[in-house]
């Protein structure tokens, strides 16, 4: 299809034009599969084993593939644009090493659920198993962090096949899907005919939710007298905020959102508590602590989380709603089990849900969150961390996109930016996986392209895929790139500070680039901010600037993340730092 | 720690048996034995593995396994009544005056001679693990040279 055919037909038009049972190669059957699931952009880079996918490519107009510099940028970009979007996330990488670049990014992906069909070639299959030049086992590789992977033999099986992995990656839990095609089998030509059902015996994600442990649940909550929501990544990736919402002005429950939930609940709701667990906020750990019911939603009590497992929530009886049975019962004993997909179980729960007997509860909670709010010692002289954060959440309304990278900026956030409008924070919470932050904001540019989209890096992580950079200045990508630069990594110094006695070993990231200069390097404009004064002056030229912009806020080395919980300690327990 | 009997009904697809024991191994689950065949119905194959585990491994192991795309269904057979067979071949030395006691012990046990040699013999035997136990018990004093198990291979009762 030329381009002029593309402007001139109608969506339906283009759609007849893909199912023509036209006699085409699999790689033309994939890249018509991918428009019909109505993918709008893929991330990749060619190589050998992909070279008949990319040859279709040309002249496929269609088709919007952005060309990243590194592999693990696209899989990355591809979490972004699915975490922003809450559509299916596509990447392209070549067999071997470009397939094992993309491991990382699975993984990332794999563990905070989210949506992706990755496609890699491979050798052709009678190279398989040979040792073949770029030659690897992906699948193999790949089974423990992937939701489910092919490996495709045959051409005939390629529809099916691309039908299974986006139903597989968008339903039920959430996650990753790869797709391996050989390069026969992306040569090979048959009468093209689109596959629109699915049917896999062994999949059958439970939508609704059992009605008697709905029952039991409301149940529950019309007895508490000091009942606390969990809610996590799981309410964001159902879309179920308004749900959520609801459930939470019906039942007059204070409630703390998990890193990845974040974004699933308003940060400027009067019962909101903030983040729990390591770095969470005093009134969240403390409210967990001494809570006569928890509801867990869309939340796996990750040990970020509960911290020393067998002392958390005590007084607790727990209740659990999430789309994966396997997560009930995993790591905290559970009364009321709810599996279902999370919006499904909230609007069930609202038909009948009633108020819980919290009014004093939630009079002591207010009372926690005045007595220990967050903190930090302000500073005129010096730029500290947190009012950089603070500095984007105001002058943003706590309404723009913001991707960060893994580490104290990260915890920063979390604490600082008040979050209001869902899928707004995206970051690697399971995984932890550094180098994420930057090249996931272009993905997330990819899906709201007129909307603000701020990606927070440490010093460190903005060297992992600092290449990137490239894209963001080629395609005019308008990602604000902040770079938290302490000049070390800060997350290992304040562990080694607190926990190993002061004994620095290899943190030192002085020496490093000048970031102004290597964003301008690359095509993007550079700042530099040192002061407060200086900071907001760069964030407001930054925010006045139509395209990307990298700003260096160089800031305080020693500062630490305050509330902390050390490993090993209950949640109560709290190193509260500066903030006391 | 309860030895659990669990029959996973699969995809006979490639890679299937590399899923299943897969997630076994990362998730820290026991393996005992693990057998694996076709099943009653085309397409199918249905594995048998015991395993070591409290009831709320197990039932982690199930809900995990459910996960998998080309697992169908899950039983823990042990719940309730199943019958439990595991087949042995135990290549025995057997010297032809040591043959009569041999032969002795092996009828004993409803167990075959299915292959002699001028100084051994290869005993097949059918049973549960007890009783294979205690064959290969039995027959250690002669010398054993080989013995191979195929684990266990299970279906409820009924």
């Amino acid at each position: 299809m030329s381009i002029e055919e593309r402007e001139v037909l109608s969506k339906e038009e283009v759609r007849a034009k893909l199912l023509q049972p036209d006699v085409i190669s699999g790689s033309e059957i994939l890249l018509r599969c991918l428009l019909l699931e109505e993918v709008e952009c893929i991330f990749g880079y060619p190589g050998g084993a992909v070279l008949n996918i990319y040859d279709a490519m040309y002249g496929f107009a269609n088709i919007n593939h952005i060309l990243t510099r590194h592999e693990q940028g696209a899989i990355h970009a591809a979490d972004g644009y699915a975490r922003a979007s809450g559509k299916v996330g596509v990447c392209i990488a070549t067999s071997g090493p470009g397939a094992t670049n993309l491991v990382t990014g699975i993984a990332t992906a794999f563990m905070d659920s989210v949506p992706l069909v990755v496609i890699t070639g491979n050798v052709a299959t009678n190279f398989i198993g040979t040792d073949a030049f770029q030659e690897a086992d992906i699948t193999g590789i790949t089974m423990p962090i992937t939701k489910h992977n092919y490996l495709v033999r045959n051409v005939e099986d390629l529809p099916r096949v691309i039908k299974e992995a986006f139903y597989i990656a968008s339903t039920g839990r959430k996650g990753p899907v790869l797709i391996d095609i050989p390069k026969d089998v992306s040569a090979n030509k048959i009468p093209f005919h689109h596959v629109d059902k699915v049917d896999i015996r062994g999949y059958n994600p439970t939508v609704m939710p059992n009605k008697l442990q709905v029952n039991k649940l409301i149940q529950a909550i019309e007895q508490a007298e000091s009942p606390v929501i969990l809610a996590g990544g799981g309410v964001v990736y159902a879309d179920a905020q308004e749900e959520l919402l609801e459930f939470v002005e019906k039942t007059q429950i204070p409630i703390t959102t998990t890193l990845l939930g974040l974004s699933g609940f308003s940060s400027a709701h009067p019962l909101w508590m903030g983040m729990p667990g390591m770095h969470g906020t005093y009134t969240a750990n403390m409210a967990l602590q001494n809570c006569d019911l928890l509801i867990g939603i869309g939340a796996r009590f990750d040990d970020r989380v509960t911290m020393k497992l067998s002392a958390f929530a005590p007084k607790a009886k727990i209740a659990h709603i999430d789309v994966d049975p396997a997560e009930i019962g995993k790591n905290v004993k559970t009364a009321i089990p709810c599996v279902g997909d999370v919006k499904t179980v909230l609007a069930v729960a609202n038909q009948t849900a009633k108020k819980a007997k919290s009014e004093a509860w939630i009079k002591h909670i207010d009372q926690l969150k005045a007595e220990k709010p967050l903190r930090y010692i302000k500073s005129d002289s010096e730029l500290k961390p947190q009012y950089v954060i603070e500095m984007l959440s105001d002058t943003t309304n706590g309404e723009a996109f913001v991707t960060t990278d893994v580490g104290q900026h990260q915890m920063w956030v979390a604490q600082y930016y008040k979050f209001k409008n869902p899928r707004s924070m995206i970051t690697s919470g399971g995984l932890g996986t550094m180098g994420f932050g930057f090249p996931s904001a272009i993905g997330a540019q990819m899906a709201h392209k007129g909307r603000l989209v701020i990606s927070v890096n440490g010093d460190g992580g903005m060297q992992m895929c600092a290449q990137e950079l490239a894209i963001c200045a080629i395609h005019n990508i308008p990602v604000k790139i902040v770079v938290i630069n302490n000049q070390v990594l800060g997350m290992v110094r304040q562990w080694q500070e607190i926990i190993y006695d002061n004994r620095y070993s290899h943190i030192d990231l002085s020496g490093s680039p000048d970031f102004v200069k290597l964003a301008e390097a690359y095509g993007v404009k550079g700042l530099r901010a040192t002061t407060n004064e200086e900071a907001q002056q760069a964030w407001q030229e930054a925010l006045a600037t139509d395209g990307p912009v990298l700003i260096d806020f160089q800031v305080r080395k020693d500062e630490n993340v305050f509330p902390m919980v050390t490993a090993g300690s209950a949640i109560d327990e709290m190193i509260m730092g500066d903030s006391e | 720690m309860i030895k659990h009997t669990i029959s996973v009904l699969v995809n006979d697809q490639p890679g299937v048996l590399q899923r299943v024991s897969g997630l076994f191994g990362r998730r820290g689950y026991n393996i005992e034995s693990i057998t694996v065949g076709p099943s009653e119905e085309m397409g199918l194959s249905r594995m048998v593995i015991v395993t070591l585990g409290d009831h709320k491994t197990v039932e982690q192991v199930s809900k995990q396994l459910y996960k998998l795309i080309d697992v169908i269904k899950v039983v823990d057979l042990s719940a309730g009544a199943m019958v439990a067979r595991e087949l042995a071949l135990i290549k025995v030395n057997a010297e032809p005056v040591k043959r009569p006691e041999i032969l002795g012990v092996i009828e004993t046990f409803r167990a075959s001679v299915v292959d002699i040699s001028p100084t051994a013999m290869i005993v097949q035997v059918v049973g549960n693990s007890d009783k294979i136990d205690a064959m290969v018990q039995l027959l250690e004093p002669y010398g054993i040279r080989e013995l191979t198990r195929t684990g266990v291979s299970a279906m409820t009762r009924g």
